[in-house]
């Protein structure tokens, strides 16, 4: 006798069922975006004292009216920016190896410029007629600025840049030990604060 | 050659799929039943602008979202073209920012309060005056961890 051949299945509405779920799934699914640039906004004080700090500490970036951009009073493009804030940051014009001075900077010791990067301010002012668009893209590239620095001087302590750190941080499954990358991290953070004023 | 033709002859019949359909209904009534869907209807444009040096906002319930922009299409008549702020599910006004505020801080558990980030989802054609405003009235009611929520991409996709 031969084989009893088995019946096959109807598999007709089977592609009814993958597009009925697949709609499904189009309608429903929403790509969330849920990462941006994080940013602290200063605390209101009442009596606030006048902090002197001096005029080659500050960075000044104003974005007028029509997007353009005034670095120091000099219009410069969205592009030079990050290359001057580094530049700017990584200066360690102080004197001495002590409070004033850095003895991690590569800058160019230039004595008009900053002192070291944790006296180093980033001040960002806009006008009301600034595009957002134009805001966050510079505000990107300052970010960068202090990401590029904390990436180099990760490299020369520990052999691997600030964002593979941060990539190690949070992932679950990271092997290592998260205590001591913590304190590798808060250094790098020390040697190199983000100091961003917004200024309204 | 009979042997060949005997073909119905011990067959076990196909399956019978005419209740297929009710299956998948059930499926999809039970997605649509038990699926939420996103919680705010947006009444504005919101295309974010692009950046790369972004961080993930990790605990989504410790997030309080502004939305900012132009008024859709279908609100242009009634709100104009201006920017205006959305606050859960309706226009607000500037000096509605610290009741919603207060609100979603009373709604979250008092150990995980000063944990809570606002994001600030705008409109990349938005001016900045109106930032600033979210921004002033934020630092009011001492609102101050905020992360301006981008879409990743190089900035010059900014410029167009």
């Amino acid at each position: 006798m031969a084989r009893r051949s088995s019946p096959e299945v109807n598999a007709g509405s089977m592609a009814d069922i993958a597009f009925l779920l697949l709609i499904f799934f189009l309608v429903t699914t929403t790509i969330e975006t849920d990462s941006g640039i994080s940013r602290k906004l200063p605390p209101i004080e009442e009596d606030q004292e006048d902090v002197i700090i001096k005029q080659r500490n500050i960075f000044t970036v104003l974005l007028n009216g029509k997007d353009q951009i005034l670095v120091e009073d000099e219009l410069m493009v969205l592009e030079d920016i990050r290359a001057a804030a580094i530049e700017f940051l990584d200066n360690g014009g102080g004197e001495g190896n002590g409070e004033d001075g850095c003895d991690y900077c590569k800058g160019d010791r230039d004595p008009s410029s900053s002192d070291n990067p944790d006296k180093a301010i980033i001040s960002l002012k806009n006008e009301r007629e600034t595009s957002y668009a134009a805001y966050i893209s510079v505000q990107n590239e300052l970010v960068a600025a202090y990401t590029h620095l904390r990436n180099v001087r990760a490299e020369d302590l520990y052999g691997e840049s600030y964002e593979e750190m941060m990539k190690n941080y949070k992932d679950v499954n990271w092997p290592g030990n998260k205590t001591t990358l913590k304190e590798k991290i808060n250094r790098l953070r020390k040697e190199y604060p983000q100091k961003l004023s917004e200024v309204q | 050659m009979s042997k060949f033709n005997k073909k119905n002859k011990g067959e076990i019949p196909a399956v019978n799929t005419a209740s297929l359909p009710d299956i998948v209904f059930m499926l999809l009534f039970f997605f649509m039943v038990a699926t939420v869907m996103r919680d705010n209807e947006l009444k504005i444009n919101n295309q974010l602008p692009a950046a790369d040096q972004v961080e993930k906002l990790d605990k989504k319930d410790l997030v309080m979202y502004i939305y900012a922009g132009k008024p859709n299409s279908g609100y242009q008549a009634q709100y104009g073209t201006e920017a205006r702020i959305q606050l859960n599910d309706k226009f607000s006004e500037v000096s509605d920012i610290p009741a919603f505020i207060y609100a979603e801080r009373e709604s979250k558990r008092e150990e995980v309060r000063p944990f809570l980030t606002t994001a600030l989802k705008v409109d990349k054609e938005t001016n900045m005056g109106i930032v600033g405003d979210i921004k002033q009235e934020l630092r009011k009611v001492n609102a101050l961890k905020i992360n301006y929520t981008t879409r990743i991409g190089d900035v010059s996709l900014n410029q167009n």
